[in-house]
């Protein structure tokens, strides 16, 4: 269900985690601890500057049943976008 | 087959302590059950007047960096990772009974993160029909 650059770029996150600085696994884990926090159907957005963290994300939200959106590149680190479905 | 993760730890050193601990935060990040063993020196290192000790590292460092403090070879969040690990999810740590006899450990003694002692066949019946891991 991934959604293309334009389509990222106008979504508006219900909370936003900054995992920038931390190594496997911390931004996996600080997105399990945020998601609690955003209501069914909205986004939770993961900013993290290791480049496996997209990787993760998506085998995380396949597992537990989240929608991977897709990534955004920013400046020295990358935007995460899952939403939550249960 | 269970969907239950299953370490049995038996090393006390930081790098060691902080592989399993990855483990077990990730297993419970993708809503894994996990059930952690105490054996032997991982025992002696979740003491509670000691776990917030340096562990050093295991015999395969190299021989430069296994004579450095683990805190110049760059800190091991280890005890941190198993904390988000209890949080996220449903981790459960296990002292084992016989181990805490030979080392002569009272269970009182160890750290709250440590859930309760018991046997191996309490062990066992938790890990059944999942993956079992020696680390």
């Amino acid at each position: 269900m991934s959604m293309v650059e334009s389509e990222l770029a106008t979504l508006t996150a219900a909370k936003v985690v900054d995992a920038r600085g931390s190594a496997c696994p911390g931004p996996l884990l600080e997105a399990k601890k945020g998601i609690g926090a955003v209501p069914v159907g909205n986004v939770l957005e993961i900013w993290s500057s290791d480049p496996v963290t997209k990787t993760d994300i998506g085998a995380w939200s396949a597992k537990v049943g989240h929608a991977f959106l897709g990534t955004l590149p920013a400046e020295g680190y990358e935007r995460v976008f899952v939403r939550r479905s249960k | 087959m269970s969907d239950t993760l299953s370490i049995v730890l038996f090393s006390g050193t930081a790098d060691k302590l902080h592989a399993a601990a990855t483990l077990a935060a990730g297993a419970a990040a993708m809503d894994r059950p996990v059930n952690i063993l105490l054996q032997y020196w991982a025992l002696d290192a979740f003491r509670a007047d000691r776990i917030a000790n340096d562990h050093g590292l295991a015999y395969d460092a190299s021989r430069p960096r296994f004579n450095e403090p683990v805190g110049e070879v760059g800190a091991i969040p280890w005890l941190e990772t198993f904390r988000m690990a209890k949080e996220l999810g449903e981790v459960s740590i296990l002292a084992c009974a016989g181990s805490l006899e030979v080392l002569g450990i009272d269970a009182s003694a160890l750290d709250p993160l440590v859930d309760s002692s018991g046997g191996i066949a309490t062990f066992l019946m938790a890990a059944e029909g999942g993956q079992i891991l020696f680390i």
